[in-house]
């Protein structure tokens, strides 16, 4: 049993150390994506053979607030030479929360044929590990992506409303701070992009980065993670599962902690997040 | 309405001369390489909570040093090695507004972060970047302010 195996998650599979990527880094079978929030650091050296899979440019669409549509997504893994059947190992940095987005972002196209290095960038690097400024070029593939699937992991804010109304389980994995609406009316904050400070009425607030370990940025454990989200939050892996945070980033984190890790079912992560929410006119808000 | 420091101004006319994001990109990692932290003259971890910029997730923190001539030399420190923009920033800030005039300082526009890393940055990267400005300008504010109370 591997290391990650035996801290007891529901779907191991999903992550992958550094040894075992290091190992890897020649597999064809193999594509590996750093996606960052800092945009100098995959330029600045990344894992031999990664290609950039940057949120701004690549998942978004560049116009209207949503993600890359089919043709989009096609694209994408035609010019990093993905196939279908190409696993696609995701890493970055603050502790993978971009790398997390970009993997759910992924599951948007059912591309399932994916993963985590466990512990990020900052693990690699402080293993000692090599890092390269050479930009791999692989022959382009000609994938064909499935149609956008909406419904099964990202939340809308109509949804999100029905949500509440009926006492549905919502996680808010912002900041304390944030979640009390206290941080927008801090003097010398850069505006949040919202007009209201708070959160989501009955959203139980577990910040994302709970659900690491400081010290090596690894996941914890199944037991601790159980910890966090069920004895303290209050949620039951049966439960349907709302996560938000500012514009869905932070909480695709706590997505792939509950889905993956833990096992839940029905775990949705709405991405219009505080930034709709707390400009949308007529909601509910709790402080 | 005070200009932009000279200096500044033209590091960002530089920046804005060079259209190609990776040339861009690898001008910042350059001036990155150049940070310094701040000397322990001025600040011992762990550092003040006042001097953290606030919004900052690279745990950036700003000082001003009051020069003879009353303008101030800015000084960093950034907590995440990750935190290469962070660096960047500080970098650009240090070199281009210390010793500048307080009032250019001070009214320096936050969105000058979008000259420096283009359009492409996250909600979250900007507003930490953008804190940093803001913190840069309100220790100009804050020295002007001293200045004028002791003439």
């Amino acid at each position: 049993m591997s290391e990650i195996e035996s801290r007891g998650y529901v779907h191991p599979e999903v992550l992958v150390s550094t040894e075992w990527v290091a190992s890897h880094l020649d597999d064809p079978a193999i594509r590996i994506v750093e996606s960052n929030e800092d945009p100098l650091l995959y330029s600045s050296g990344h894992l031999p053979g990664a290609v950039e899979v940057d949120w701004t440019r690549d998942l978004n669409d560049p116009v209207r607030r949503d993600y890359l549509g089919r043709d989009g997504f096609e694209a994408l893994m035609r010019r990093i030479g993905a196939t279908r059947d190409t696993t696609v190992v995701f890493y970055g940095d603050r502790n993978n929360w971009w790398a997390t987005y970009a993997y759910w972002v992924f599951q948007l196209f059912g591309h399932d044929k994916a993963k985590i290095m466990d512990g990020g960038r900052i693990k690699w690097v402080n293993e000692g590990r090599t890092l390269t400024r050479d930009i791999p070029a692989y022959p382009p593939s000609d994938y064909r992506a499935a149609e956008r699937d909406d419904e099964r992991i990202r939340a809308f804010r109509d949804e999100v409303l029905r949500h509440v109304e009926t006492k549905g389980q919502l996680i808010d994995v912002r900041s304390p701070a944030e979640y009390t609406g206290e941080r927008l009316h801090m003097p010398d904050y850069p505006n949040e992009g919202a007009l209201r400070g708070g959160h989501i009425p009955g959203a139980a607030n577990v910040p994302w980065a709970r659900a690491i370990n400081a010290e090596d940025g690894t996941f914890k454990t199944a037991e601790e993670l159980r910890a966090i989200y069920e004895a303290e939050a209050g949620l039951k892996r049966e439960d349907d599962v709302i996560v938000y945070c500012r514009i869905g980033e932070r909480s695709s984190h706590t997505w792939f902690v509950l889905t993956h890790l833990l096992g839940y079912k029905k775990v949705r992560n709405y991405d219009g997040s505080w930034t709709e929410w707390g400009n949308l006119v007529g909601v509910p808000i709790e402080r | 309405m005070p200009e932009i420091p000279e200096k500044l101004s033209s590091t960002l006319d530089i920046l804005d001369s060079i259209p190609d994001r990776t040339e861009r990109i690898q001008l910042l990692i350059d001036i990155a390489e150049r940070f310094k932290d701040v000397p322990p003259r001025i600040a011992h971890r762990p550092f003040p909570e006042e001097h953290r910029v606030p919004a900052c997730e690279s745990e950036a923190f700003v000082w001003g040093e009051p020069r003879p001539d009353g303008t101030l030399d800015f000084h960093f420190a950034v907590e995440n090695p990750q935190g290469i923009s962070a660096k960047a920033m500080a970098v650009l800030l240090g070199d281009s507004l210390s010793g500048a005039p307080l009032e250019q300082v001070a009214a320096v526009p936050q969105d000058i972060v979008y000259r420096v890393f283009g359009r492409e940055l996250s909600m979250g990267k900007s507003m930490g970047l953008m804190g940093m400005v803001s913190m840069v300008n309100n220790l100009a504010k804050k020295q002007r302010g001293f200045a004028l109370q002791s003439t």
